[in-house]
């Protein structure tokens, strides 16, 4: 019973013009009968980018409550379970020192308080990704607006993404995720035991036309557009800000920029 | 003409026989129900116009494919919308738009599942409505 897209196309075909049952199938179009009868309200707008980036703004996060609200609305919207053990952790966005998010960087001199202060991390959602490059499958694989996704449906749980990704963004499902969820989200699926996680830039909220969730959250921490619009909000900041990236020597151009 | 052994080979032949036939003694009685989804949720019962995405018996022979079809836009291709027989418009999400009215997953979809023996691997991951 298999079925490529261009038969089932012509199929539908088929079928409409024989259950339109007279009104042929171009004047239904023609006439303005195209209602939106469906689930999917029209004016639902995507949010659309040519290339998707992230500012934190370090100056904001002062407090261990700016990072947390994140972190939970992150998880909570995601169904990312909170496994209670460093080995098991899946991770979407956390917080790292200094010298463990930038290292090289850090030196004995440097201010006290930047030696100890979180930083809030996530996958860069690289140019030039390598994860993308090792995974066997294309389960994950670069959109033509930067975002790095997932398709759970073909990861085999392989784990060379993880170890090609050198920001540590990726966690794998070492047991059964759903136990480990305090409480659902239903509007998303969760993960199943074998395969590989990571943050996916909120791609289904964009195509809502709703910002992400840690933007919405962080109340202006997070800035969040278009890298390739002049006007875009990460623009404007990143034209009158200093702005550095996590290790942007190994090339792979990370997609999330940090004002220090 | 005299068997060698033939006592024995009488008994393994029975036991045989006996363990060859023990799938079909062992659902002797025992047919399987026609299974029958139903589509009484209240979703559907509030609908003016009883219509799934295609005609019904497009969705009984290919929902399989569709949903592939499906899963492969949104996934790899970004596009959420589908548009339907009448040119409706669809959002193309199984937990959001095919369960919102089949909210009944135990009669709808496992009954018939369980019939043909295929166990599809939707609900390891996507989250089935809650059911009593």
């Amino acid at each position: 019973m298999t079925m490529n897209r261009r038969k089932f196309l012509k199929l539908t075909a088929v079928t409409t013009i024989a259950t339109a049952g007279g009104i042929s199938a171009l004047e239904l179009f023609k006439d303005s009968k195209l209602e939106a009868q469906g689930i999917l309200p029209l004016e639902v707008k995507p949010l659309t980018a040519k290339r998707w980036a992230m500012v934190v703004d370090i100056r904001k996060f002062t407090k261990e409550d700016n990072y947390k609200k994140i972190i939970e609305a992150c998880h909570l919207t995601h169904n990312v379970p909170d496994i209670g053990n460093p080995k098991d952790e899946i991770k979407w966005i956390w917080t790292d020192t200094f010298e463990h998010a930038f290292p090289g960087q850090e030196h004995k001199y440097m201010p006290e308080d930047f030696k100890k202060m979180p930083f809030l991390l996530l996958c860069n959602h690289c140019d030039n990704p390598p994860c993308v490059r090792v995974c066997p499958t294309k389960a994950t694989f670069k959109r033509k607006d930067g975002i790095v996704m997932m398709d759970m449906h073909r990861c085999i749980g392989c784990r060379f993404c993880m170890a090609a990704c050198p920001f540590g963004a990726r966690s794998f499902n070492w047991r059964d995720p759903r136990p480990f969820i305090k409480e659902l989200n239903m509007k998303f699926p969760t993960r199943t035991k074998g395969v590989v996680e990571k943050c996916n830039f909120c791609e289904e909220r964009l195509a809502e036309g709703k910002m992400p969730v840690c933007v919405e959250a962080s109340k202006g921490g997070l800035i969040f557009g278009d890298l390739e619009d002049p006007n875009s909000d990460v623009r404007k900041v990143l034209s009158s800000h200093y702005t550095i990236r996590r290790k942007s020597e190994l090339g792979t151009g990370p997609g999330v920029y940090y004002i220090i | 003409m005299k068997i060698y052994d033939g006592g024995k080979i009488l008994i393994g032949i029975i036991i045989f026989l006996l363990v060859a036939t023990s799938p079909f003694s062992y659902n002797m009685g025992k047919a399987s129900v026609k299974p029958e989804p139903k589509l009484d949720t209240p979703e559907i019962q509030k609908m003016e116009k009883k219509q799934c995405v295609e005609p019904k018996e497009f969705m009984k022979a290919e929902h399989m494919t569709l949903l592939n079809d499906w899963r492969d836009s949104v996934v790899r291709e970004g596009n959420n919308v589908y548009i339907g027989l009448g040119g409706e418009v669809y959002n193309m999400s199984l937990q959001g738009t095919c369960m919102k009215c089949h909210s009944n997953k135990k009669k709808f979809c496992d009954e018939c599942h369980k019939y043909v023996a295929v166990k599809p691997y939707c609900w390891d991951c996507h989250i089935p409505p809650k059911e009593n």
